[in-house]
């Protein structure tokens, strides 16, 4: 065990470096970001060219990134364009994104896992078809469609929430894009669960389990559920790291200060302090939520060990 | 049915939640305090020196927290003075200020000195401060911002301090209205905290102006405070501002509607048709000093012959844009008929009209230009812009489709996106574009000299499209030489229908600000810069 | 190479969807699998066989495969039933509603949705249908490679997968297309394929680690089959359920991704015409103009209902365990 989790570590190592160095050239390769810092008008070559020189852009590329690596080591993760420290954007941008995506995965979990459960306990029947149905529709609509849409009416014509998220980025005012994050997600999670749950409904130890005349309660929690949750399981703690990144589209339209938006505009503005800096972290924690994942298999099915 | 009890259940558990929410969202548009109001701000792009914002979004806090000698009147635009007593020449070329008794918020005198050293500052290539070309009609500029390399000087030779109120100037040249462009933000005096500890101003910038910076949380909201002291006459009439960052424009429009914001000067192009509804008529679209021209790249052969300036003038009378400004801008956009800005007024230099037929749209006349032209050079127009925030892709397709339709070719013009400003710019600052470009001009001082010498002079930091004429450089030299303001204008004119008989740029609207407004605040307007007169506004 | 005969070291869960689980280790002889052919009919019918014969009779099947012959014929013509021309805009009918001749209206650029709808079809269900295939061709072909022979080439493969998922979609398609920018629906196409692979590549990774172990190929190995005949005639049809089910799935949020793209702005562009075009320039007017957002995005939602309605059966028909 101790051994498999240091092995799963060490492979961390090259992941890092891959992706730094990937996401240092694709910043690099949009071009020259000094030239969107004076506005509607021509830098002042002079100022340009001291600006170049002090964020480092005046070396070749293969040198930046060693200095970037360089300062990483030492703890230093540069500046934004704007002379905001990149540790200082992370350490406010983390929590509040972070926030968001448990409210995301809490509505994944009890909503995507319920309605899983009951569809595929109810296999073919009207109500399995009909939240079948609202899922496709959930995933075929692209989220900022969602967003806006669940913003204006819930937000804007009902005024049952903020319509916007406030600097504090409180729990209750994360719920609604929490929802709209985990929607793709949860229609996932509910397809998986269902199938999942379909399957080994037929299989013997449920029949074995059913016939000893356990009560369905104990039935469903106790062995059909932990045996099907692990595809779900799996799914979700991929989507840990998916949903950390990938709420740019979310954070943007509900004005929330988090990861995605800091990233979109380290991206727009092409610091690839910024972008890279988030990025790694990001990807840390897409390693890290799936070897937690990995080892959650040994709890969850007893025939997993890991050498 | 056990399964659906627990869907039902979690089904209502959402339901609590969200519900649950609304209680707790009610009345935080008080998290202001007593007679604070709540604006929108988007994220200044720059540390906040008064001489490197060159954006509306940092100008906003710099015009509430510095004052510099002359102030812009936030109704007329006529510079005012404002910590200068009196500002004296007799050639256009010396000028001698004298100061009135100010202080900055931190107790410190506003000196001559506060001047000479912020200018000085500022203009120092090693400074980098994004606004130093502003200084550099200066005697001495040269010196310490060479194109090239380090300074040879620190100080420029043209400022001298005579004493603790009184300091002379001296330009390069001749400018007779060179006091009117001092009410620009770059030139703010700055106090001896900013030169002992750069670092800690700028979390929490001191002026003298009559707000002062209570707290600023970077990139997501800044306090400000009235200074009870502030001696200048446009004393704040509310407690404060709370300027918040938002991701988008949309969200802080909701939160206006939901009564959670109290100031949005940047009302979405989507919702202008909406917000008098939403917001009780509590709106306003004032005219501001902006101007949206197609620009085109003069350094591409194709684009400089003769005929090309018949197919520019094709193209500009196939745009409708009458049509366009009603349909896709709701009228928060005039149709442009000069080169110019309406907030000049007609004795600062606006023309209307200027453009002549050119500017007018006749769908026949354009399609004969520009067939007599040669067509269109490439034989597809790609009209460039920056895709990210704006929404310009509305317009440009707009433009687009006019074009299209004039000429009875469906793929005659497309837009070109560029993904990001930053790129946008850099493509357009290297000469890499083929065909037009967005080109927006937002005025740094209310002068017609503003609007064409930056942008059409040979070599000039905004001509973008590198256009060059010898008798419009000339004429500029004069105007800026005369001393008698009438005659300047008129002479600044006469180089504008220069611009006009080449059709430098095709002009396509004036553009208005636009502010929507909470029923906590009244008597709110914008300045000529489209930046709300946030002193003013009173909090009920 | 690894003895394929001795137990795994590596086994990935296929369930739809899931990636993750690259390195399990399984207590002998176990897998999470169950061999298929437990329900045995009479007559020996090849798995495929048996899924066409299932399928059939599924109405969902047979729903769904028309609605997606529909939306390729109108692709194919889609002046057969819409006769305008989708770039003809009058900007003084902008935002109109429905009227005689314009059923669902006109655009905020005075374009009549109804033939802008049927003319967008065409990109969106190429970017669906070439994105995916691309995707499974590309994925299946990594993925089973890596499974099959593991060693070093599955390591290094993990690692670029891993590499893969910390790209950002918009910083990808910010680099991607403004280097080959989006004027016809193949950059598009490409970014997606780029992107995409990684997820489709740990699946069939996963299943052909799966049917590797399984009892007919332990003994084809047996019988001295070689490595291709093993990959071709007995583990890819085995293995290839999984990423049929997944890539179903996935070509309807690759035609939603078309959309975020655009509303991104780095998407397709004019003159080429598609929803997600469409649907991203409505969602700024939805409250005034309702119809121009609800038929593009109707389209799409019906265009990705059917595709994953497809895969739904599909994987009913090929998995033996829902019989």
């Amino acid at each position: 065990m101790g051994r498999y989790v240091i092995r799963r570590l060490l492979q961390m190592i090259p992941v890092f470096f891959g992706a730094t160095l990937l996401i240092f050239l694709m910043v690099n390769v949009m071009g020259d970001p000094v030239a969107g810092l004076c506005g509607d008008r021509k830098c002042d070559p002079a100022v340009a060219a001291q600006l170049k020189k002090d964020f480092g852009l005046d070396q070749p590329v293969w040198q930046q990134y060693l200095t970037y690596l360089g300062n990483l080591f030492t703890g230093d993760f540069g500046r934004a364009f704007n002379g905001q420290k990149v540790t200082e954007l992370m350490s406010t941008a983390f929590p509040v994104t972070f926030r968001l995506t448990l409210v995301a995965i809490v509505f994944e979990i009890v909503i995507g896992i319920s309605l899983g459960v009951l569809t595929g306990l109810r296999r073919g029947r009207p109500i399995d078809t009909g939240f079948l149905l609202l899922t496709l529709i959930v995933i075929s609509v692209p989220t900022f469609v969602t967003g806006l849409l669940l913003q204006l009416l819930l937000g804007v014509k009902w005024g049952w929430v903020k319509p916007a998220v406030s600097p504090a980025a409180t729990f209750d005012e994360l719920l609604l894009p929490g929802l709209v994050l985990a929607s793709v997600s949860l229609a996932y999670v509910t397809r998986l669960t269902r199938t999942s749950v379909a399957e080994n409904a037929r299989a013997d130890y449920v029949r074995t389990a059913v016939a000893k005349g356990l009560p369905r309660r104990r039935v469903i929690s106790r062995h059909l559920l932990r045996n099907s949750l692990i595809p779900v399981v799996t799914f979700i703690g991929t989507d840990v790291g998916a949903l950390m990144g990938g709420a740019i589209v979310t954070e943007r339209i509900f004005n929330i200060h988090g990861v995605g938006y800091q990233l979109y505009q380290g991206i727009v503005r092409q610091s690839s302090q910024t972008v890279v800096g988030f990025v790694t972290i990001l990807v840390l924690v897409y390693l890290v939520a799936n070897l937690i994942v990995d080892l959650l298999y040994a709890v969850l099915d007893p025939r997993i060990r890991y050498a | 049915m056990r399964g659906a009890r627990h869907a039902k259940w979690a089904a209502a558990a959402a339901a609590v939640a969200l519900a649950a929410t609304a209680c707790g969202g009610g009345g935080s548009g008080g998290s202001s305090g007593e007679g604070v109001l709540s604006a929108w701000w988007g994220d200044p792009q720059n540390p906040l020196e008064p001489a490197n914002t060159t954006e509306v979004q940092g100008g906003k806090v710099l015009d509430m927290v510095m004052r510099g000698l002359k102030r812009y009147n936030p109704k007329t635009g006529a510079a005012e003075d404002a910590v200068a007593e009196k500002i004296e020449t007799t050639d256009a070329q010396n000028f001698t200020v004298k100061l009135k008794d100010w202080k900055f918020s931190n107790g410190e005198q506003v000196t001559a000195e506060s001047f000479v050293n912020a200018w000085n500052y500022a203009a120092n290539v090693k400074n980098k401060q994004k606004g130093a070309p502003f200084f550099g009609y200066i005697e001495g500029y040269d010196k310490v911002h060479p194109e090239k390399g380090d300074p040879t000087a620190e100080t420029m030779s043209g400022l001298k301090v005579v004493d603790p109120k009184t300091f002379t100037v001296k330009l390069n040249q001749k400018f007779s209205t060179w006091p009117e462009t001092l009410g620009y933000n770059a030139f703010a005096p700055l106090p001896k905290a900013f030169f002992d500890d750069r670092d800690a101003w700028l979390s929490k910038p001191v002026g003298n102006g009559p707000y002062t910076v209570d707290n600023y949380a970077k990139g997501s909201a800044m306090n400000l405070k009235k200074w009870e002291e502030y001696p200048g006459a446009d004393k704040a009439q509310n407690n404060g501002v709370d300027l918040r960052v938002y991701t988008e424009n949309t969200a802080a429009y909701n939160d206006l509607v939901a009564g959670n914001l109290d100031l949005l000067d940047d009302v979405p192009a989507a919702q202008i048709q909406n917000v008098k509804n939403d917001v009780n008529g509590r709106y306003a679209s004032p005219a501001a000093g902006i101007i949206q021209t197609l620009a085109f790249p003069f350094y591409k052969p194709e684009w400089k012959t003769e005929g090309a300036a018949k197919v520019r003038k094709g193209i500009s009378r196939a745009i409708n844009r009458k049509q366009i400004t009603e349909s896709i801008f709701h009228n928060t956009r005039t149709p442009a008929t000069d080169w110019t800005s309406p907030v000049l007024k007609e004795e600062g230099g606006y023309k209307a009209g200027l453009c002549g037929a050119d500017c007018e749209y006749d769908a026949a006349e354009a399609k004969k230009l520009i067939t007599e032209g040669g067509g269109i050079p490439g034989g597809q127009l790609k009209i460039s812009y920056n895709a990210d925030g704006g929404s310009h892709k509305d317009w440009v397709d707009a433009v687009c489709n006019s074009i299209n339709n004039a000429l009875g070719d469906n793929k005659a013009c497309v837009g070109n996106p560029i993904g990001t400003f930053a790129d946008f710019r850099s493509k357009v600052t290297k000469g890499e574009m083929d065909g037009p470009f967005r080109a927006g001009w937002q005025m740094d001082y209310p002068l017609i000299q503003n609007f064409l010498e930056p942008l059409y002079y040979t070599g000039s930091s905004s001509n973008d499209g590198q256009w060059s004429n010898k008798d419009f450089d000339k004429l500029m030299n004069e105007a800026n030489a005369e001393v008698d303001t009438k005659k300047a204008v008129e002479t600044y004119q006469k180089a504008e229908k220069v611009v006009a008989d080449d059709m430098a740029a095709i002009p396509l609207w004036y553009q208005n600000g636009s502010v929507a407004y909470s029923d906590r605040v009244s008597n709110v307007a914008l300045n000529p810069f489209s930046i709300p007169v946030y002193g003013e506004i009173k909090v009920n | 190479m690894p003895e394929p005969t001795s137990p795994k070291d590596d086994l990935a869960v296929s369930g739809a969807g899931a990636g993750g689980a690259m390195d399990l280790a399984v207590a002998e002889g176990t897998s999470l699998e169950q061999p298929p052919g437990s329900g045995k009919s009479d007559k020996a019918r090849s798995l495929w066989s048996d899924a066409w014969h299932d399928l059939r009779r599924n109405p969902v099947f047979i729903v769904s495969g028309l609605i997606i012959a529909f939306l390729v014929f109108i692709s194919l013509w889609p002046s057969a039933i819409a006769s305008g021309d989708p770039l003809a805009c009058d900007l003084a009918k902008a935002q109109q509603g429905s009227q005689p001749g314009h059923p669902f209206g006109f655009n905020g650029q005075g374009c009549d949705v109804y033939t802008r709808t049927v003319y967008g079809a065409r990109a969106s269900v190429t970017v669906g249908v070439c994105a995916t295939l691309g995707v499974a061709l590309l994925g299946s072909l990594l993925g089973g490679l890596a499974g099959f022979f593991g060693g070093w080439f599955d390591s290094l493969l993990s690692r670029i997968t891993d590499v893969f998922f910390a790209i950002p979609v918009v910083l990808g398609g910010l680099v991607f297309l403004s280097v080959v920018p989006g004027t016809t629906v193949w950059p598009v196409i490409a970014f997606i394929v780029l992107l995409g692979w990684p997820q489709i590549a740990r699946i069939a990774r996963g299943s052909v680690i799966t049917a590797k172990q399984n009892d007919y190929v332990q003994a084809a190995r047996a019988l001295g089959a070689g490595n291709s005949r093993m990959l071709l005639r007995h583990i890819s049809p085995n293995a290839i359920a999984p990423v049929i089910v997944v890539a179903t799935i996935a070509l309807g949020t690759y035609i939603a991704l078309e959309a975020t793209l655009s509303y991104l702005g780095v998407g397709l562009r004019p003159p080429t015409v598609s929803w997600g075009i469409d649907i991203s320039s409505a969602s700024a007017y939805v409250r005034n103009a309702p119809h121009m957002l609800l038929w593009p995005a109707g389209a799409l939602a019906i265009t990705v209902l059917a595709f994953i309605m497809l895969g739904d059966a599909v994987r009913d028909a090929l998995d033996p365990k829902l019989r």
